[in-house]
């Protein structure tokens, strides 16, 4: 299975991504921002980072970036995505999931290794965790606050769209202690804490986040 | 030259985390009687052709899909020179 992972000016954690779809099994294939098309990948991960210096708001230039256009259509038709930290602010930017992620309630980067638990399994990203499983994955950003009206949370939480929560503390004042959404149909997600730095432990706590990149391997063998 | 004025804030029900640090350090400053602060942005767009009602709504279609998030933020637009 191949996996694109695109870089935009000032991502950071592309290289960390692709590692994490290899050691999971995949083959990462490289995407670049000015790309037009996605190379017949079958699943597209945005990574963490800065992009375009997230002058503006976090992720607003970034959706308007040349690759976001077959992303977004191919997103809308069911390509599994997944976009973590700056990549969860751009697909909230391009409308692929509701809401968006505002400067953290403390006014503090917050970088720490951070609990959470797996609220749906139903999604492409994290079939491969059982529901209301523990994990520890790191947590590192400035703008990680997710909201969105009441309304749009509660059909989150009817809809069982809640994929991901802190626990043990809010970690950046996230209404709900949400820490990662789906859209409906449960192939696009969307999360702030890193699974792509947690896939071995030379470099990370655990090695809890492996499975993320594991459930969209098998995803695809099952469709 | 013709410039249009775009002005982005917060939504009311939405946390404002800088103008909240704005208000703690005017509080340090003395001004003990402001109420609370809230911290937008202002975009000033010069064109150079005359301006036309046209213009003026694909500025606003512009402010609705960049400049600001219409998620979070509300915007205003008026026309200067």
């Amino acid at each position: 299975m191949r996996i694109g992972v695109v870089t935009f000016p000032g991502s950071l954690d592309d290289g960390d991504a692709a590692r994490a779809v290899r050691m999971a099994g995949g083959q990462a294939v490289a995407l670049w921002h000015g790309d037009a098309d996605l190379r017949g990948v079958d699943a597209v991960v945005l990574p963490g980072g800065f992009s375009y210096g997230d002058y503006l708001r976090c992720g607003a230039i970034a959706r308007f970036a040349p690759v976001m256009q077959p992303v977004a259509g191919a997103a809308r038709a069911g390509l599994p995505v997944l976009g973590i930290c700056n990549g969860f602010q751009i697909l909230c930017e391009s409308h692929l999931l509701p809401g968006a992620l505002i400067r953290n309630d403390h006014r503090t980067f917050v970088c720490r290794d951070q609990r959470l638990r797996i609220d749906s399994n139903a999604t492409a990203w994290t079939a491969a965790y059982e529901t209301g499983t523990e994990i520890v994955v790191p947590l590192k950003n400035g703008e990680g606050g997710y909201v969105a009206d009441e309304r749009t949370l509660d059909e989150l939480e009817g809809e069982g769209r809640v994929v991901v929560r802190y626990i043990g503390g809010n970690p950046n004042g996230s209404y709900r202690e949400i820490a990662g959404i789906t859209n409906a149909r449960g192939n696009v997600v969307g999360l702030m804490p890193h699974p792509e730095h947690a896939v071995d432990t030379l470099t990370g706590p655990t090695t809890d986040g492996l499975r993320m990149f594991e459930s969209v391997l098998r995803s695809r063998v099952a469709s | 030259m013709p410039r249009v004025v775009v002005d982005v804030m917060p939504k009311p029900e939405i946390l404002d985390p800088q103008g909240k640090a704005v208000h703690g350090a005017l509080h340090r400053l003395g001004f003990d009687r402001v109420a609370a602060v809230r911290q937008g942005k202002r975009f000033e767009i010069e064109f150079d052709s005359e301006m036309t009602p046209e213009l003026v709504a694909r500025v606003e279609q512009a402010a609705g899909t960049l400049l600001a998030n219409p998620v979070i933020e509300d915007f205003t637009i008026h026309v200067e020179g």
